[in-house]
């Protein structure tokens, strides 16, 4: 096998990260996949999950399952302290001012769909422009397509340079008095870039233009306070952050989502019904329709605590220099080219391989246990902006070894060996 | 490796590098383009068809390893078939990747037979088989783009 380079050149990792102790509390990084260790670097499309959140989620339907802002029994009192608790919780992880600003929704694409509706319907009209950037993943594409179709509103794009840096001159010019809302990326899926998105929001806010942030890839990565950022809207999905799969994050100022109507409606959401008419809930009910995820809320609860358990800010400096011995590794392969090569990026390592085609890269890389995502990451206008067909991405987390990008490499040259 | 080697044989190999009859007719009467939206593979395939023969054969898009090599030997392989000694080996190549261990298709697919490594692959069976989806929409007379899902 041929390895990146020797151990002894490679980097000290930050002190006190210790990665064996915490690859323990990830049962699923513990298996094989065709005979081979599995080395999972598909962290950006959903992450492993750690036992206590698996746990917690089996507690749950073992002894408190019972629903939510309903029933007088100790069950559903329990049910509901633990769901609000959850409420409580990303609260504090996002730092926003007050619970009420936090919806509870089924992932970042129905946190945007909901903003789409909600506020597109009442705000958005003819003629009126709605500002993406050109490495959006497609769900905060589609939404907004959608929406300017059906108004008669305009979609701009802001578009990236070569190293997939949004170029902020070309977005100064697109903001106008036309412009009702921008809706970017904090950290694009397909390259990795960290986009500037507090001095971006601050030239929204200048011209009066509120701003809605993805932040799907950022949250697991980065630390997050949508007061500092002064964001009107902030989405993620929980099952990126280590919790479970449907249930995501809606962050609102409560000034808007007191404003803007409900997205769907039935139970939880009303007042009071009756067939002449119906009163909303307050925040934030008004916008949680049905019987919630609770399950889902209380086990992204307990990933959010995991991960502050283990310092964000430790997560984030061991990340760092897990991408830079990436970046150098695949560097030093010849015939490999990464995409995505901005100076501020995390976790991702979007690349090609010269004359294989992604989805051959990904399939010799399986063979060797390396899990890694092949194709266009749902993003094909960044795939068509750097002229490629699809990449290969890795894409890290904190349980990531840098041996696992030995592995990855080493199959690298499996693939150059086939396709000689 | 012995896996890959398998999927990924010598013949493959070569018509990935060298795919034959990867052009545009410019005299087809039969065309049509097939596209897997999960990985953003597209294929046209062109046809000559003369009283039921397939005269001329060629195809264009952009795709992985196996589903160029795929393309390109069923052009190889369909030249001067009749129409219905196409939809036959179309039956047949279907048939040997989404059954795997019946050799019976095997003999009378001749070189096609290369792809068989491919079912052991199941992430990999569209790439093979959406040349030949695009082929059969041809032969049907339909130009609206066929889809894997």
């Amino acid at each position: 096998m041929i390895t990146a380079r020797d151990a002894s050149t490679r980097p000290a990792p930050p002190a006190q990260w210790d990665v064996e102790r915490v690859r323990r509390d990830f049962p699923a990084l513990h298996q094989q996949v065709h005979g081979k260790p599995l080395i999972y670097l598909d962290n950006a499309a959903t992450s492993q999950k750690p036992q206590v959140v698996i746990d917690a989620l089996m507690a749950y339907y073992a002894r408190e399952n019972s629903n939510v802002h309903r029933g007088v029994h100790l069950l559903s009192e329990k049910a509901t302290q633990a769901y609000e608790a959850g409420r409580a919780r990303v609260q504090r992880f996002l730092n926003a001012a007050d619970t009420r600003e936090i919806v509870f929704v089924r992932g970042a694409t129905e946190g945007i769909n909901l903003v789409a509706a909600s506020y597109g319907r009442t705000w958005v009209g003819a003629g009126d422009e709605i500002i993406i950037s050109t490495i959006e993943h497609h769900s905060n594409i589609v939404p907004w397509q959608i929406l300017c179709e059906e108004k008669g509103a305009v979609l701009c794009v802001i578009p990236v340079n070569d190293n997939g840096e949004l170029l902020l001159d070309e977005y100064a010019r697109l903001l106008g008095p036309r412009t009702k809302l921008v809706a970017v990326g904090h950290i694009s899926n397909a390259l990795g870039t960290i986009n500037p998105i507090a001095q971006m929001i601050g030239m929204a806010h200048r011209q009066g233009v509120p701003v809605l942030i993805d932040g799907s890839q950022a949250v697991p990565h980065l630390r997050v306070d949508v007061r500092a950022l002064d964001c009107d809207f902030y989405v993620f999905s929980g099952h990126k952050i280590l919790g479970p799969t449907g249930i995501g994050v809606l962050y609102g100022k409560a000034e808007w989502l007191e404003r803007m109507p409900p997205y769907q409606s039935g139970g939880d959401m009303i007042a009071s019904v009756s067939f002449e008419k119906t009163t909303y809930n307050a925040l934030p009910y008004k916008f949680e329709a049905g019987t919630p995820h609770i399950a889902g809320v209380i086990g992204l609860g307990v990933a959010l605590d995991y991960l502050s358990g283990l310092g964000l800010d430790r997560v984030v400096a061991y990340e760092r220099e897990l991408l830079a011995y990436g970046t150098a590794a695949l560097d030093a392969v010849p015939g490999v080219r990464i995409i995505g090569t901005a100076k501020e990026k995390a976790s991702v390592l979007s690349f090609i391989v010269d004359g294989v085609h992604a989805h051959d890269v990904g399939t010799i890389l399986d063979q060797a246990g390396v899990a890694v995502r092949a194709g266009h990451h749902c993003a094909m206008p960044v795939m068509q902006r750097f002229g490629v067909p699809a990449t290969v991405r890795a894409s890290l987390a904190f349980y990531n070894t840098h041996e696992e990008l030995d592995v990855l490499v080493a199959g690298l040259h499996d693939v150059r060996e086939i396709f000689r | 490796m012995s896996e890959l080697r398998d999927l990924y044989q010598e013949v493959i190999l070569d018509h990935n590098r060298k795919p034959r009859n990867f052009k545009k007719l410019e005299r087809a009467n039969r065309t049509a383009t097939g596209y897997n939206p999960l990985c953003g593979d597209q294929v046209r395939v062109y046809l000559d068809i003369e009283n039921g023969v397939i005269c001329d054969i060629g195809f264009e898009g952009s795709g992985c390893a196996i589903s160029r090599a795929a393309a390109s030997m069923m052009t190889t392989s369909l030249k001067g078939k009749t129409l219905d000694e196409a939809e036959q080996l179309f039956e047949r190549f279907h048939h040997m990747l989404t059954a795997s261990g019946t050799g019976s298709d095997a003999a009378e697919l001749g070189k096609l037979a290369v792809f068989s490594g491919v079912s052991e692959f199941p992430s990999r069976v569209k790439c093979a088989s959406l040349p030949w989806h695009t082929l059969h929409a041809a032969l049907a007379g339909k130009d609206e783009p066929v889809s894997t899902e």
